[in-house]
């Protein structure tokens, strides 16, 4: 039972008319993992997720959560999940702590129950203080914290995060995910959509490189990125780059072990960025900007699609 | 910095533009032929008065029989109609003015944006108003023709109560208009359709407010849809007096005062 | 994990309840001073003119028709804009659809909100009517379970409808071609015989004058028009019937 997988898919697939949104992904999460799908919009992420809180039947192949059919016992598996959806919905006429102990009884939870559960997750928040507010004078990043504590209050086994931090500030990013990393510490298994490579090296141990509804890569993080990527990046913007980086990029070769022009820079890879610098000047190319920094899981994507996550 | 100074003030006093009240209208027309199945509610709209003038004057009035007001007789029907016509003057445009207008500048913003270019408040609220009343005048003009036809008024009485019955669009456009910027949130629309169906209850439309208790007739003598019903009603049976005079000088306050309340809230609400 | 101790569509209802008792007090206008106005306005400003129907006093003929529409509309109001907006606005639904709820639980909780929201007008409304000595029957008593039946029946169709269309203008359409025609013609306030013989079908075919004549005869002590089975049958259709679609067009908004 302990090295069951909490999800296991083969194969899986789901189509929208003639549309593929998941082309036959594979998958497996461990108990306790972190787990996450990077992928820019329209990857299928957000349908994988669908599928495995059991919202949405699979058109083919095979899925199984906490070992059981989400089909036929779709009921009794999303009694043992916690869900955060991508769009908030709190019910913006209940209070905050109303919209957790309303949801708790969704689960069947007694009254006294759901209202010691909503104190405590509450405060876990940080939002005790709003208890007795309303849901719609909350920040972007209060709304997001209570969707989780809501996402929390079955005690469930396994927590889907869709983007969880899409569309807030970076502050109320930076504390959300130290609420999750402290999630993750007790144990609680996590699985994550992001387009950010920030949070999911932050949050994930392993994640996995969704395109075009296919998994194109998968690994921790940093094997992702010493697979796929060298260990700095050393990024150029000349003057008149817009029109002529192509040309630059030419001027360029056998400095490190890659170059890549983008539209508005030209990307040189190389496992020693300074040295791969002093080879752009020695070939008497000047730069008006130079930044040498670390591969990122960016650099993964782009090395793995031709192009950048973001679009 | 100065000129924003000098050009707000100066947005509030000035000549009333036709033309920028005529782009406010325009902006409406254009919401209408984009809205999904619109003119199926439009056109329903004007079947609603006829709907409550064929179930309560038709068959109710089949019960009722002839009724006698003022020392005249009539179909129960003949006394009915042209209640029904001043309510659905008023309903008509106090929906445009209260429910739609509420929206458009809490919630919709459009109004936000509208007065970001050289339309003034006042334009603004004169180009709602005329468009909510020219809606209300189209349902009003096809009610009048389903009387005429069913032998309710003659052609002139008709004639006659058309423009009164836009008059009675006017004021309840206007003074809706002033209560939805004094509107706090959706909770006071609940309380605007009480009063609202109150007055339709009890303004002299299905029964004659002498039949009341003298206390409530008077009462009901100081509300305004007993003035729409009382002038419309005299015009569609051809019984005008000095009273009819003084039922189109309390709707006219009412548009004067109306309008001025509006275009002060507003600009008060809007241009700071 | 706590063992399931209340039933997901208990949990439904739990949500409806905490959401009305921020809004019983706005709701008690519509609900209940109303439908008493119009009586007064109607049943006694017109009855005076009207003298008796069927043997009865005007009022005490349109006592029952008044009640019946008033849960008539209850029901009706409540599921359209309350509907569509827990799925496309609040997405309350969506979030339900996480949890253990299942369409049918929130189907069905939505309905017996519905009928424990309506029934309390009901109620209120009987006992004000009692003043207005416009009960004729101990019979009356059986009103309420009438206006239960009438609530489902006339609720659960709508909610299939406000489940399967995307704007809200569509509602004004079903408030101008069903509910104020229902209202108006289905034997609320003149007999269904007057109405021309073409139309009567129409009449016949609205859950309300169902609803309406099974009051009407519980009020005033006398027999159903038709056979009560029938009534009782025609209502249990819709309500069913509805029930059955309002499930599938959850099921179907919810999977997307």
């Amino acid at each position: 039972m302990a090295d069951q997988p909490l999800i296991f898919a083969r194969d899986l697939v789901k189509r929208f008319g003639d549309f593929t949104a998941v082309d036959g992904i594979d998958l497996e999460v461990a108990p306790g993992e972190a787990f996450g799908f990077l992928g820019p919009n329209g990857a299928g992420k957000s349908s994988t997720m669908r599928m495995i809180g059991c919202v949405s039947v699979p058109t083919s192949g095979e899925l199984r959560i906490l070992g059981m059919d989400p089909v036929r016992d779709g009921t009794a598996i999303r009694a043992r999940l916690g869900v955060c959806p991508q769009l908030d919905n709190l019910d913006p006429d209940l209070t905050v702590r109303e919209n957790l102990t309303t949801y708790a009884r969704y689960f069947g939870l007694s009254r006294s129950e759901s209202h010691r559960r909503a104190d405590e997750l509450l405060e876990f928040v940080r939002l005790s203080d709003r208890a007795k507010g309303k849901v719609e004078p909350l920040s972007g990043g209060m709304k997001r914290r209570l969707t989780i504590a809501r996402a929390l209050v079955n005690e469930p086994d396994l927590v889907l995060l869709d983007e969880p931090t899409t569309g807030l500030d970076p502050q109320a990013r930076h504390l959300l995910w130290e609420r999750l990393f402290r999630l993750k510490q007790r144990g609680t298994t996590l699985v994550l959509t992001t387009h950010y490579m920030d949070e999911a090296e932050q949050l994930c141990d392993r994640l996995v490189v969704m395109d075009g509804g296919k998994i194109i890569a998968e690994g921790s993080p940093r094997s992702l990125i010493e697979t796929y990527s060298t260990a700095e990046v050393v990024e150029l913007r000349f003057p008149d780059g817009l029109d002529f980086n192509a040309d630059y990029a030419a001027k360029l070769a056998g400095v490190g072990e890659r170059i890549d022009p983008l539209p508005d820079r030209v990307l040189v890879y190389a496992d020693d960025g300074d040295a791969a610098l002093a080879e752009v000047h020695r070939r008497g190319l000047t730069p008006s900007t130079v930044l040498v920094r670390r591969s990122t899981l960016e650099d993964v994507f782009l090395q793995l699609t031709g192009r950048t996550l973001v679009d | 910095m100065l000129t924003t100074f000098v050009a707000s003030p100066a947005r509030a006093v000035g000549r009333v533009s036709p033309g920028r009240v005529g782009a406010v209208i325009n902006r409406n027309v254009g919401a209408l032929r984009s809205g999904p199945s619109y003119w199926v509610v439009l056109l329903s709209g004007f079947f609603e008065p006829v709907l409550y003038l064929l179930s309560i004057g038709v068959g109710v009035g089949a019960l009722v029989g002839d009724i006698t007001v003022g020392g005249r007789s009539m179909s129960y029907a003949a006394f009915v109609a042209p209640a029904m016509l001043a309510v659905s003057a008023m309903t008509g445009v106090l929906a445009e003015t209260t429910f739609n207008f509420f929206h458009k500048f809490k919630y919709a913003k459009t109004f936000e944006a509208v007065l970001a270019t050289p339309v003034r408040p006042i334009e603004l609220a004169v180009g709602e108003l005329v468009w909510a009343v020219v809606r209300g005048a189209v349902y009003t003009a096809a009610f009048l023709v389903v009387m005429v036809a069913m032998g309710l008024t003659t052609p002139g009485g008709a004639l006659a109560a058309f423009p009164a019955s836009v008059l009675v669009g006017l004021a309840f456009g206007a003074v809706g208009m002033a209560i939805s910027t004094l509107m706090r949130g959706w909770q006071d629309f609940d309380l605007m359709s009480v009063g609202q169906f109150a007055l339709f209850l009890f303004s002299g439309t299905f029964s004659p407010v002498q039949d009341y208790p003298l206390v409530m007739e008077v009462l009901i003598q100081v509300t305004p849809l007993y003035h729409a019903v009382e002038l419309v009603r005299g015009l569609c049976l051809g019984v005008v007096g000095l009273g009819s005079l003084g039922h189109a000088a309390y709707l006219a306050a009412m548009v004067v005062g109306g309008l001025w309340l509006a275009s002060r809230r507003l600009t008060r609400m809007l241009c700071v | 994990m706590t063992a399931g101790t209340l039933h997901p569509t208990l949990a439904v209802l739990n949500r409806q309840l905490t959401l009305y008792r921020r809004l019983w007090q706005a709701s008690i206008f519509s609900s209940f001073v109303l439908p008493v106005l119009f009586l007064i306005s109607i049943g006694i400003g017109v009855g005076r003119y009207v003298g008796s129907v069927e043997g009865v006093d005007y009022l005490s003929w349109i006592v029952p028709g008044v009640l019946a529409s008033t849960a008539f509309q209850i029901a009706l109001g409540e599921s359209t804009y309350a509907v569509l907006g827990d799925f496309k606005y609040v997405r309350a639904y969506h979030a339900m659809r996480a949890t253990p709820v299942r369409p049918v639980d929130m189907v069905c909780g939505h309905l017996l909100y519905l009928v424990l929201r309506a029934e309390a007008a009901v109620l209120a409304f009987l006992v004000v009517v009692v003043f207005f000595g416009g009960l004729h029957s101990p019979w009356s008593l059986a009103t309420p379970v009438v206006c239960g039946l009438l609530i489902a029946a006339t609720a659960a169709p709508v909610t299939a409808f406000a489940a399967r269309i995307d704007h809200d203008s569509y509602f004004s359409l079903l408030f101008r071609l069903v509910m104020i025609p229902s209202t108006l013609f289905a034997g609320v306030f003149f007999p269904v015989e007057q109405l021309p013989a073409v139309v009567r079908p129409l009449a016949y075919a609205s859950p309300m004058w169902h609803g309406v004549e099974m009051c009407r005869a519980a009020t005033l002590g006398r027999a159903t028009a038709w056979p009560l089975a029938v009534h009782v049958g025609y209502l249990l259709v819709w309500a069913v019937g509805g029930v059955a679609l309002a499930v599938l067009a959850f099921r179907r908004r919810l999977e997307d």
